[in-house]
């Protein structure tokens, strides 16, 4: 029987240890080669910046934020959420001033915020915002951008995904996108416009 | 309404797919012909004839418990020398160093009982030959392990033979007929869907901020389709299934509850056709579904509700801590529900940052170990917590009980007592001796009933061989990593052992043909005994420790303390 | 000894005696045989130290009343759980001083090797002596007869005051000691020594002395320890869990807590239902060997009847008068009534009935008297004052009676008489004796006549599941008639008797277990196979002794009560099994917030009862637990009301009773004890 368990465990371990990933792995970057590879953005000289499916940090206010990080600002080597407990009251501080920053920045003292804007994320690395929680700096980035608030609400909405197959999941949008096609837009008026 | 609308999805999905699966899965592991003979029998063949099994050979109870036992001691070896030498071993693009040996144990036993319980870091601590030879490996073969060890059960109780079948048979065909080709097909999804799947190194970005962002991958999508269907749960990274590549749109996060739910469920059906008896199954499957239901209802309402302190300053959307958005609150609470009905123990949202009444409810799903349950070893549970109804109100129809047409007597008793005790024995005392050592303390993060909660967690999470975590606990020292790994071994082996030899009881019984004076299990009636035995003997045993930790601080957080 | 002791469960002096013997339960040595109530006497243990040295356990805040108090109800539970057995105990101890009565010391003549007798005290025999008993002299031991024929008086040991005939050789041929022979004499070879006789064993049985745990009870014996384990963890880590948060409980408190949640309720009163399910199943004058037997018998799927004796009245009720040539019918009904106006026996008493059913009065005229069936003549009936006699009996004795008188049956009758015994019946001749001459005047026809209400038992049955098979050496045809007549499921007919043995077997393959009930020896292998055999008290020593049970009033369809007996036995337990967990719901409830009210007063909103004071939450909840034993004793020794029906009914109304009301009770009671707890000012 020693012999047998021996032999089965060390089959298995080629099969399934092996075998297994390797044909996948083959499959997968025959038809999936960019999801495959971790769906990277990448520029038009090659230089990859980032993956579309990983937050990054958009300083200044001229960007949509992600939401807050959990621990290092987006670092992908530490995945993970804050882990406090909800009821704690050091914690709730911490959203509240977050809420006060946003509705300072919104020039809205009783706006109504989204939860996601103001906590961190399970993964830390959520690229994707609510709706609501978009649109609730685009005061802000209408301000610093001069694009008219009209406009930039439009660009969410192009950019906003509904839930999937209409039922699945909640509606989102994903603030690399987000932030690429504000980038195209901006370098679209650059060119038209002199430089401001 | 929309949230309904996609639960009542999620309860048809799961029962479409699992009352087929149930029935192939009958004949895969029944005497007659399956379905793919032509196609699996001659590599079957080819395999025991490699390692030496004839297949005809039929084991007893204590064989076949002897042969798992055995097997899954082996495998533990082979898995601990990876990772003790993966720094030395080819597949390592970044460079990652061995694991040192209380971590290596931890992991090891982790795996090997379908726990899953991280206590390190994939990104950092983990090479890909590592997440292949050590994670991806054991996540089939435990999960294997658990099937049979049900079907094993399963074949005692159907009267018509009195051993349990060749182990190692039936640990090949669960690979072959099962696991290996839906794991294959769920990872193709997965990649379609954005999880990454290469042997390639992490790759370097440059940000729209100029800074330099590290991005881990490797062959994710296949660990990550058999994480679930298997219902193993550790995660490729750090904040497993809320990383946006182990769980990147709502149609994955769908699949991957899906997966969790489709072999405990299609072990139901399975069973019924196996015992003949398909009202039979679909009483407990009901009963647990309702189970599962009520259990969803507290958290995804507790989560909705949120923190009072946000409501009141104007926060909307309840409590999205440790949520991604792309769930939302919907997606996470039944994410949480099944993750720790089916004991899997992967995460779509941090457990620790849950409401109160949010984090009692994967807490208490892992008291009660059978809301569905893991891999074969749920079914095994339900069946435990069958026994012990039929045993307590079985006598009040006046015959001595039975199961099955057998008779449950002393030795089942005693063995299913075993079974019983074990569990809120590995998880109080643990946590009483872990809360009476600063050093053991040292490692909460939170303050209070929930830093009591997060420790109660780790060993409920661990006995139950789920691997959620209250991921606020450092829970990588000597200490827990030894301690959990030890529990981890004992609330798998002690009640598949255990069990396993009521099984090999009961084959030896002639059944009776059942009467209208003997006990129907396949009642309304006896589906809501089995939910009451579950409620009382899996709860109460919980319900003080429980009282003091998550009830407490909701209530504090309620009423303001 | 039955007889009499059908009385209250509850007499001042059982009461009494059961009262003192519950202190003496207290032993520790006895106590450890009942886990949960062992882990209550160690608890009630620790409170006491606590009673003396309050800060045993360092500071606390529990007065030493308060201590006092919990201590004081921990006793008074463990001995409601000692009172509950005892009682239960008593009832058999009561029955088995009766027994002892009987078992005085005789004198037995001993046959010795060159014949003579020779006059020894019956504790001086052994087994395979031989003794010599008379008419009017007590048996001296257990034994088979070898020689002789006598009526014997069994009532010692039946109740039952009818003589019942023993001879040597066949079916009828054992004794026992302590009966006492009424006429003739008989040879008797002891089969039993001193203090293994078949009345030893039965003071044991009732007694309990060797009782020994079913197991069923073994089973649930484990369950429950198993339970209390459990608890014991969960109360013993509460104490570094809450050291964590800052909260150092208060022991006595804990104690209360797991006294209250252990299930003690069934804990206390599994020995008593036990011992009392043996008790009304000898009050129905049926000795079960072992409480194994009444559980086995709660589970009888199959029943293996004997029809003549079970089934039937056994050939014996009268059908029909048929008048021999020359006489009228009415005549020979007249006369068949007048024969048997002294008969007591069932037969005679048919007759009677039948007759006067016909319309036909008869009263003795003055100056007769009855001619007593004797084992000799084999006849019966009434002699008158002019010295004519009528008398009836089998065709043979009868026959030699008249040939005595120079006079026979007319072939005719004979025929009539032929024509009967083939139908399955049985024929008695009626004849006139007189010294004038003497003639048979008819035959009267006795038949097989299904016992009154069987039917109605058979559906019982039917309806609780359990089959039921007719044995019978009769032709198909005639079998087919009794069975369809008594609703039996299934018959075997022209069977022998080792076809009995088949039959078991045959249902055993199928998982079914037998019940069957037998008397002769070539029934024994039968009995011992069954899950249950019942033998007759008056069958022989070998079917005795293959049997689990005897019914000492020889009445084969007592197997049916033994079987209600068996399953009430069961539900009872597992209905006190249901209710005592279910309790711990409620005392969670009251006991939990009570224990953190101070130091986390976030729980107060768990105190769904709004108990009073953490003080009153927590001695109402364990005195709930405590008053719960006495008044379901009642019901422990009584058993749970139990009507025939299907498991699933019965299962529904359990569940509603046991189950929810085991839920609900706890909060009423324990809300109800903590309102007179404070109406008498304690906080």
């Amino acid at each position: 029987m020693v012999r047998q368990a021996i032999g089965i465990s060390l089959v298995l371990w080629v099969i399934t240890g092996l075998l297994y990933p390797a044909v996948t792995t083959l499959f997968a970057q025959a038809f999936f080669p960019h999801q495959s590879n971790g769906s990277l953005i990448v520029d038009a000289d090659g230089t990859v910046r980032g993956s579309y499916r990983i937050a990054q940090a958009y300083s200044g206010d001229g960007w949509f934020h992600p939401r807050p990080p959990a621990k290092e600002a987006y670092d992908p080597l530490e995945s993970g959420g804050t882990n406090l407990a909800v009821a704690r009251e050091d914690y709730q501080a911490t959203v509240l001033k977050r809420l006060e920053a946003v509705r300072r920045d919104a020039l809205d003292p009783d706006l109504p915020v989204p939860a996601d804007l103001v906590t961190a994320s399970g993964s830390g690395l959520d690229p994707d915002l609510s709706i609501e929680a978009a649109r609730a700096q685009v005061p802000r980035i209408s301000r610093a951008t001069g694009l008219p608030e009209v406009e930039l609400n439009a660009l969410i909405d192009r950019v906003a995904v509904p839930r999937e197959l209409a039922i699945f999941g909640e509606p989102r949008v994903n603030v690399n996108a987000l932030n690429e096609a504000l980038r195209a837009r901006l370098k679209a008026l650059d060119q038209r416009m002199p430089p401001r | 309404m929309a949230d309904l609308i996609q639960l009542v999805v999620f309860v048809l999905l799961v029962t479409l797919f699992a009352v087929p699966l149930g029935g192939y899965m009958a004949r895969v592991f029944g005497d007659g012909p399956a379905p793919g003979d032509r196609f699996f029998l001659p590599l079957e063949r080819a395999i025991y004839r490699l390692i030496g099994v004839d297949p005809q050979a039929r084991m007893t109870w204590r064989r076949y418990a002897t042969a798992l036992v055995v097997t899954n001691f082996f495998m533990m070896a082979l898995m601990y020398l990876v990772l003790r030498l993966q720094k030395y071993l080819p597949l390592n693009p970044d460079g990652i160093a061995a694991m040192p040996p209380s971590l290596a144990y931890n992991t090891v036993t982790s795996f090997i009982t379908n726990t899953n319980w991280q206590a390190y870091s994939g990104e950092t601590a983990m090479s890909y030959l590592g997440q292949m030879l050590a994670i991806t490996y054991p996540m089939f073969t435990s999960a294997a392990t658990g099937i049979v060890a049900a079907i094993a059960f399963l074949r005692a109780l159907t009267g018509v033979r009195q051993d349990l079948g060749n182990f190692f048979v039936d640990l090949v065909r669960a690979h072959t007929r099962l696991l290996l080709p839906l794991a294959f097909l769920v990872a193709l999804v997965l990649v379609a869907e954005g999880a990454p799947q290469t042997f390639q190194g992490a790759a370097h970005a440059t940000t729209f901020d100029g800074k330099t962002q590290v991005i881990p991958r490797g062959p994710v999508a296949s660990l990550e389709s058999i994480k679930h269907l298997g219902t193993n749960g550790g995660g490729y990274f750090g904040a497993n299934a809320a990383h946006p590549f182990e769980n990147p749109s709502p149609i994955t996060n769908l699949i991957h509850m899906l997966s969790m739910m489709l072999i405990p469920t299609s072990l139901m059906f399975t069973f019924g056709r196996m015992i003949g008896n398909r009202r039979q199954a679909w009483v407990l499957y009901t009963a647990v579904f309702l189970l599962f239901l009520g259990m969803w209802g507290i958290v995804y309402a507790s989560e909705q509700a949120g923190v009072p302190a946000f409501d009141a300053a104007g926060i909307t959307g309840g409590n999205m801590e440790g949520k991604e958005v792309r769930f939302g609150i919907f997606g996470s609470a039944l994410f949480t529900t099944v993750t720790t009905a089916a004991t899997t123990g992967s995460v779509d949202n941090m457990h620790d940052s849950l409401t109160p009444l949010g984090g009692f409810v994967p807490m208490a799903q892992m008291m009660l170990n059978n809301v569905f349950g893991g891999v074969g070893a749920g079914l095994l549970n339900i069946l435990l917590y069958v026994i012990m109804g039929v045993f307590l109100t079985g006598l009040m129809v006046g015959r001595t009980p039975e199961l099955f047409g057998k008779k449950i007597e002393t030795k089942e008793v005693k063995l299913a007592s075993v079974a019983l005790l074990v569990h809120p024995l590995i998880i109080l005392a643990p946590t009483a001796t872990a809360l009476l050592l600063p050093d053991a303390t040292a490692s909460i993060l939170n303050p209070g009933s929930h830093g009591l909660s997060e420790v109660l967690y780790a060993y409920t999470s661990g006995a139950a061989n789920n691997g959620s975590a209250f991921a606020g606990l450092d829970a990588d020292t000597v200490f827990y990593n030894t301690t959990i790994g030890s529990v981890m071994l004992l609330g798998r082996f002690v009640s598949i052992i255990a069990l396993l030899g009521v099984a090999g009881s009961l084959a030896r019984k002639t059944p009776v043909s059942a009467g209208a004076g003997a006990l129907r299990t396949d009642t309304p009636l006896f589906g809501a005994v089995y939910l009451i035995v579950v409620l009382l003997i899996g709860a109460l045993a919980f319900f003080p420790a429980l009282a003091v930790g998550p009830i407490a601080e909701q209530l504090s957080m309620w009423f303001g303390a | 000894m039955a007889k009499d002791a059908k009385r209250s469960p509850f007499t001042a002096e059982l009461v009494r005696r059961a009262a003192i013997d519950a202190f003496l339960k207290f032993d520790p040595r006895t106590m450890i045989k009942n886990p949960v109530m062992f882990v209550v006497e160690a608890g009630t243990a620790v409170v006491l130290l606590l009673v003396v040295w309050p800060d045993l356990f360092g500071p606390s805040g529990a007065t030493r009343a308060y201590n006092f108090a919990v201590f004081a109800i921990l006793v008074l539970t463990i001995w409601f759980a000692n009172f509950a057995e005892a009682v239960a105990e008593g009832r058999g101890k009561a029955q088995a001083e009766s027994l002892r009565k009987t078992k005085t010391e005789t004198m037995a003549r001993l046959v010795q090797k060159d014949g003579s007798t020779k006059m020894v005290s019956s504790s001086q025999l052994k087994k395979g002596d031989v003794v010599r008993v008379e008419a009017g002299e007590t048996i001296p031991a257990d034994g088979e007869i070898i020689e002789g024929l006598a009526a014997i008086d069994e009532s010692a040991i039946t109740g039952e005051s009818a003589p019942v005939i023993k001879e040597a050789g066949g079916d009828f041929s054992s004794v026992t000691g302590g009966t006492r022979v009424l006429t003739d004499w008989i040879v008797v070879e002891v089969t039993a020594g001193q203090g293994e006789s078949f009345l030893d064993k039965m003071i044991a049985l009732v007694e309990g002395a060797k009782r020994e745990k079913s197991p069923n009870e073994i089973a649930l014996t484990t369950l429950l320890a198993v339970l209390t384990l459990i608890f014991l963890i969960v109360i013993v880590t509460l104490v570094p869990i809450s050291r964590y948060l800052g909260i150092a409980l208060d022991v006595a408190t804990l104690v209360a807590l797991l006294v209250a949640l252990i299930p003690t309720t069934i804990g206390a009163l599994l020995s008593a239902i036990g011992i009392a399910g043996l008790d009304r199943v000898t009050r129905f004058n049926v000795l079960a060997m072992s409480g194994k037997a009444v559980e086995a018998s709660g589970d009888i799927d199959t029943i293996i009847l004997d029809k003549t004796g079970t089934i039937t009245y056994g050939n014996r009720m009268a059908s029909e008068f048929i008048p021999a040539e020359g006489v009228t019918e009415a005549e020979a009904t007249r006369l068949a009534l007048l024969s048997s106006l002294y008969d007591e026996t069932p037969e005679g008493r048919s007759i009677v009935d039948l007759a006067r059913r016909k319309g036909v009065s008869a009263d003795a005229p003055p100056g007769a008297e009855p001619i007593p069936f004797t084992a000799e003549t084999r006849l019966s009936g009434i002699a008158f004052a002019d010295g004519q006699k009528l008398v009836k009996g089998a065709v043979d004795a009868v026959s030699r009676e008249l040939s005595a008188g120079g006079a026979k049956i007319p072939k005719a009758l004979i025929e009539k008489t032929e024509a009967i015994a083939k139908a399955g019946g049985t024929p008695l001749v009626i004849a006139e004796l007189a010294s004038a001459g003497s003639r048979a005047v008819g035959v009267i026809h006795l038949k097989d006549v299904v016992k009154a209400g069987l039917k109605e038992r058979f559906a019982e049955l039917r309806a609780m599941g359990i089959k039921t098979i007719m044995v019978t050496g009769d032709n198909p045809l005639t079998a087919a008639t009794i069975a369809q007549e008594a609703g039996v499921d299934d018959f075997v007919a022209e069977a022998k008797p080792e076809d009995k043995i088949r039959i078991i077997r045959a249902e055993q393959a199928e998982g079914r277990r037998v019940a069957m009930t037998g008397d002769g020896t070539n029934d024994a292998p039968a009995l011992a196979q069954a899950d249950v055999g019942l033998a007759m008290n008056s069958g022989t020593m070998a079917a005795k002794e293959a049997a689990n049970m005897i019914d000492l009033d020889n009445d084969p369809t007592k197997i049916l009560s033994v079987i209600a007996i068996g399953k009430q036995l069961l539900i009872t337990r597992g209905a006190l099994t249901t209710f005592s967990v279910a309790n711990d719901i409620a005392k969670y409830f009251a006991i939990l917030p009570a224990m953190f009210a101070t130091a986390m007063p976030e729980l107060a909103p768990l105190n769904i009862m709004r108990l009073t004071s953490p003080t009153t939450a927590v001695l109402s909840a364990i005195l709930f637990n405590a008053l719960i034993i006495p008044l379901l004793i009642p019901i422990a020794l009584r058993g749970v009301r139990y009507r025939p029906m299907g498991a699933d009914r019965l299962l529904r109304r359990n569940l509603l009773v046991y189950g929810a009301g085991g839920i609900l009770a706890p909060f009423v009671g324990i809300k109800a004890i903590d309102i007179v707890l404070s109406a008498l000012g304690i906080r």
